[in-house]
């Protein structure tokens, strides 16, 4: 669990998770593009997430997919969080998220 | 060949045999599968079932059953109008041992591009392996109420 939360205490890092969120399974390449790191930076992030297996790999034909893994998330949820809270921070998000949420 | 939408990964401190035993078998799927019993006589090519409470919920075919290294089978919902006509999509399980560890990798590709789908299954997948991982190294399901996922009953 210590690699979890090293993995995460990083912005680079947690921002290539939210790519990695918003679509799965990127090359390095996709992963790099528009990003403000160099690919030597990219690199070596996703080697600590892939430690901390927040991230993890398969090979599609000739390219290296990158997917997200949420499961070490879930499971430090599951520690904390006990089984009737969880509807209501499922509400309480919700409600986060509407009133916190831009006009895009 | 398109590339799979999730590819979840889990260590668990087990051995291959008993995770093939937990992935087969509905002793264990209905501790940490919501309840749910998974029936088939797992042959390449037979019928596939999930049942909870006496209802199916998902149907599929066995495409690889190859103990205690790769499992395969076909996954289509049928309970829920809006899923029932989309095409079946793919799960492959793949287990390698790792000194006391198994890596369980789960793959799940073939949505066509139905979010509603895939959103259910995003949910539902992270939940089932870590209450799988819990049942294998302490001999206790997590009891994750279906209702919590926010997935209605899928």
């Amino acid at each position: 669990m210590d690699d979890v939360f090293k993995a995460l205490a990083d912005a680079s890092r947690r921002s290539l998770l939210d790519r990695l969120h918003a679509r799965n399974g990127q090359t390095l390449n996709e992963l790099c593009d528009g990003l403000d790191m160099t690919r030597q930076a990219v690199t070596k992030h996703l080697a600590i997430l892939e430690v901390a297996n927040l991230v993890t790999t398969i090979r599609h034909g000739r390219e290296k997919l990158h997917y997200l893994n949420p499961v070490p998330i879930h499971e430090i949820g599951e520690r904390w969080i006990r089984k009737f809270e969880r509807g209501k921070l499922t509400a309480l998000s919700e409600l986060k998220r509407q009133l916190e949420k831009r006009d895009e | 060949m398109s590339k799979p939408e999730f590819v979840y990964v889990t260590y668990i401190e087990t051995t291959p045999d008993k995770l093939w035993q937990a992935l087969t078998s509905s002793e264990f799927s209905k501790a940490y599968w919501f309840g749910t019993e998974l029936r088939s006589d797992w042959r390449v090519g037979s019928p596939f079932a999930l049942v909870m409470d006496g209802t199916t919920s998902d149907v599929g075919e066995i495409l690889e059953y190859d103990p205690p290294r790769r499992l395969s089978y076909t996954f289509q919902h049928i309970l829920r109008a809006e899923f029932r006509n989309e095409r079946p999509t793919k799960v492959v399980f793949t287990l390698e041992p790792h000194g006391k560890f198994v890596k369980l990798t789960l793959t799940h590709e073939g949505f066509d591009g139905v979010p509603e789908l895939l959103n259910a299954i995003s949910n539902g997948w992270p939940a089932i392996l870590s209450s799988l991982k819990s049942l294998l190294e302490t001999g206790t399901a997590l009891a994750i109420p279906l209702s919590a996922l926010g997935t209605k009953g899928l």
